[in-house]
């Protein structure tokens, strides 16, 4: 099976450990993994700031770059519900506007095959136990898009589950929300400094050595907010667990 | 459009005094976690509450496609059952025809059941404003009205305030209004609510003209529904001679069959009871049996033109439960007073906006006081879908565009304060139609990352105010998956 990897330029740019660690999970399981290098942007942050139709030519170029694949994958909740539940949303407004059927027919194709990795690796090759191994006491948090938007559901903790030598504890609070929210972070800070700390004290509490998550852009606040309160825990992107093996950690 | 919010800050700076109140945060923490968790309790039990939850929407959504036929019906209803229906295009015209109904009795002061549509319109100071005196009656509005206070919620009006700040409020104020606080009064809950029903009581005794609003009006039959859990509200409208409702046009559902939906889900959704302690109908007047005058104002306020946008017009959906504000992150930590609006929280952030426009500092911020996590839609009875709304009036803030001010067709213009952010977002966007570029600048980044300050000046101290900035790598992937072919070169 062929796939494209929709890394997510937050990822690319800022966490190509993410991005090494799905291409060696996913090479691992057998799927040829592809990365269309025209691939930028699928528009989150335009759209959901308030530039929809600045959003628009990112979402006509985003189905341009993967239209051609089987499968798209990303480590990404809430790009990965970008995709498939704003896109068509985009399709819909600009036909409420009298623009016609264009982008809606457009970006069709690729909403049906575009999965959040560990849907892609539930759901579509049907595994649990990835053959990871991870040698450490984890907490996981469920992004919000990931859990309300894409409806995830226990599919991570079943993977995080399988690992090997993980022990999973559970987060007390885990489905309030970190306090990202993207451009919220700087237009709101104060609120959503004071939602980031109370997430990385229940965090705390748990006495895990790591908080997992399968989002980056969430782990970058609550992993910035850990540093600045010196709290000695880690963020990590659950890619870099499931891919993590005895021989080695995954990058 | 309460006088009272007039000038409010926009709503990141009235967030920020709320966040460092230690003793706020804590009362607003403690009252939304203990009814969150009841309310999903008392929503569990109910095998069959999405197709519930389905219902509501659809009788809703119905009823204000429709909404024309049905409020005619409901005049005719209501008329024929012996009551005076009035319409009021706005807060000022529904404030004036209460004034003038209350002064056609002669009565100098009247009972209130709680209600967020007289809030709304600021009714009370319009009435001491004309020499009338209102007496909200139910034990939480009672407390903001006695500690000169507003309501920082919709359901629980007095949240923010705990046991010992509201013992204080009775022994301080209470004599002021009427019957002063009982000699000795501690901050136990049985002596307060005891308090406050010695003192209330001689006002339903008295009082001539009852004030309300309405959970819901049945057009069929035209009969008005209030739940509540006090009795002041049945106190006050069976009392008096004369009652005065003031209801928003979108509280009509069409039938009593469509009624039975909403009385299993807004308690539920609101206290968490599985059926309120008290729920009062009334139509029209009945001979030797409660008020002999009944006047019904139907309340547009902004209402029409929300209903003429269509993203936005599932706002009108809303009945009112609260479970959006106990479940918001936002609103737990910034309280209600922060929104500006008798409608605080996650409703109130896409209501107020389209009830009042976006032209002032605080409706303009209200779309944007949420991190779009979606828990406010996830528990939303009537399924309002608040952080597409968010979403849309966002648009509305930045873009302008096409929108509907008292019911006439107008083009917003872009509001102020946006100009950089439009610009950083256009130029993110040529960027991302050249992944050349895009590259440029991510090594750029990485090439000169030994340089990166650990905290950044000007309005970057946004984040890095309480954040670390992340560290910025060697390589952006798509370097490394060229360099490498995609790790099959086996280096790392």
């Amino acid at each position: 099976m062929r796939v494209a990897l929709f890394l997510t330029c937050v990822n690319d740019t800022l966490y190509p450990d993410t991005g090494r660690a799905v291409v060696r999970l996913l090479t691992r399981l057998g799927v040829e993994v592809d990365f269309p290098a025209a691939q930028t942007c699928c528009g989150q942050a335009h759209y959901n700031t308030g530039y929809r139709h600045e959003a628009e030519p990112l979402a006509r170029h985003f189905a341009e770059v993967f239209g051609e694949y089987e499968a798209i994958v990303t480590p990404s909740g809430s790009c990965g519900a970008m995709v498939r539940e704003l896109y068509p949303r985009m399709g819909e407004r600009a036909r409420a506007e009298g623009r016609g059927s264009t982008l809606a027919a457009t970006v069709a194709p690729v909403v049906p095959k575009t999965y959040e990795l560990t849907e892609f690796l539930v759901d579509v090759l049907g595994v649990t136990d990835v053959g990871a191994c991870y040698p450490h006491t984890v907490t996981y948090h469920p992004t919000c898009h990931g859990l309300r938007a894409l409806g995830l559901g226990d599919r991570p903790l079943k993977l995080l589950r399988a690992v090997k030598g993980l022990e999973l504890v559970e987060l007390p609070g885990a489905e309030e929300c970190c306090g990202f929210g993207g451009t919220f972070a700087v237009k709101n800070a104060d609120v959503s400094a004071a939602m980031g700390t109370d997430k990385v004290r229940n965090a705390e509490s748990t006495g895990a050595e790591v908080l997992c998550a399968a989002d980056n852009s969430c782990l970058m606040h609550i992993g910035g907010t850990m540093s600045r309160l010196r709290v000695g825990m880690r963020p990590v992107h659950i890619a870099e667990i499931l891919a993590s093996t005895e021989e080695g950690a995954a990058v | 459009m309460s006088g009272t919010y007039l000038g409010m800050p926009a709503f990141p700076q009235a967030a920020r005094d709320a966040v460092r109140d230690r003793r706020l945060r804590g009362n607003l923490r403690h009252a939304t976690h203990t009814i969150r968790a009841k309310r999903a309790k008392a929503v569990t039990e109910v095998s069959d509450w999405a197709e519930l939850r389905e219902a509501g929407r659809r009788i809703k959504d119905h009823t204000l496609r429709h909404l024309d036929r049905y409020l005619v019906q409901v005049e005719e209803a209501v008329t024929a059952a012996g009551g005076t229906v009035h319409w009021a295009a706005d807060a000022d015209e529904a404030n004036r025809i209460v004034t003038a109904l209350v002064k056609e009795t002669g009565e100098s002061e009247v009972v209130k059941v709680k209600s967020m549509a007289t809030q709304e319109i600021g009714l009370n100071e319009a009435l001491e404003a004309e020499g009338i005196r209102a007496y909200e009656t139910d034990l939480a509005e009672l407390i903001v009205q006695l500690g000169k206070d507003r309501p920082s919620h919709i359901l629980v009006p007095a949240i923010h305030r705990n046991r010992g700040e509201i013992r204080d409020i009775f022994r301080a104020e209470m004599s002021e209004w009427g019957r002063p606080a009982p000699e000795g009064l501690t901050d136990t809950p049985a002596e307060l609510a005891e308090a406050a029903r010695l003192h209330l009581r001689e006002k339903f005794l008295r009082a001539k003209v009852g004030v309300s609003g309405a959970n819901f009006v049945v057009a069929e039959t035209g009969t008005l529904v209030v739940v509540e859990s006090e009795g002041n509200g049945r106190m006050c409208l069976t009392l008096p001679e004369t009652l005065i409702s003031v209801v928003g046009i979108e509280k009509i559902v069409p039938t009593w069959r469509d009624l039975e939906v909403f009385l299993q889900t807004l308690p539920r959704s609101s206290t968490a009871e599985r059926m309120n302690p008290y729920t009062s109908m009334w139509t029209g007047t009945t001979d030797e049996d409660g008020p002999r005058t009944f006047h019904l104002v139907l309340l547009d306020n902004g209402r029409t033109d929300t209903l003429a946008d269509e993203v936005g017009r599932q706002a009108l959906r809303c009945i009112r439960c609260s479970a959006c504000l106990n479940v918001c992150p936002v609103y737990e930590r910034a309280g209600g007073h922060a929104y500006g609006s008798v409608y605080p929280g996650p409703i109130g952030a896409i209501l107020s906006p389209q009830l009042r426009g976006t032209g002032s500092d605080i409706d303009a911020s209200l779309p944007y006081a949420s991190s779009l996590c979606g828990a406010c839609y996830e528990v939303c009875p009537v399924a309002i879908d608040i952080p597409e709304v968010l979403v849309h009036l966002r648009e509305r803030v930045v873009q302008g565009g096409p929108a509907t001010r008292r019911g006439n067709k107008v083009l917003l213009k872009p509001a102020r304060g946006h100009a950089a952010e439009r610009a950083a977002m256009r130029a993110a966007q040529w960027a991302f139609a050249h992944p050349g570029l895009l590259r440029t600048g991510q090594r750029l980044a990485s090439r000169t990352r030994r340089f990166h300050p650990r905290t950044l000046p000007g309005p970057g101290r946004a984040w890095t105010g309480s954040r670390d900035l992340p560290a910025v790598p060697a390589e952006p992937f798509r370097d490394w998956w060229q360099r490498t072919r995609g790790g099959e070169d086996g280096a790392e």
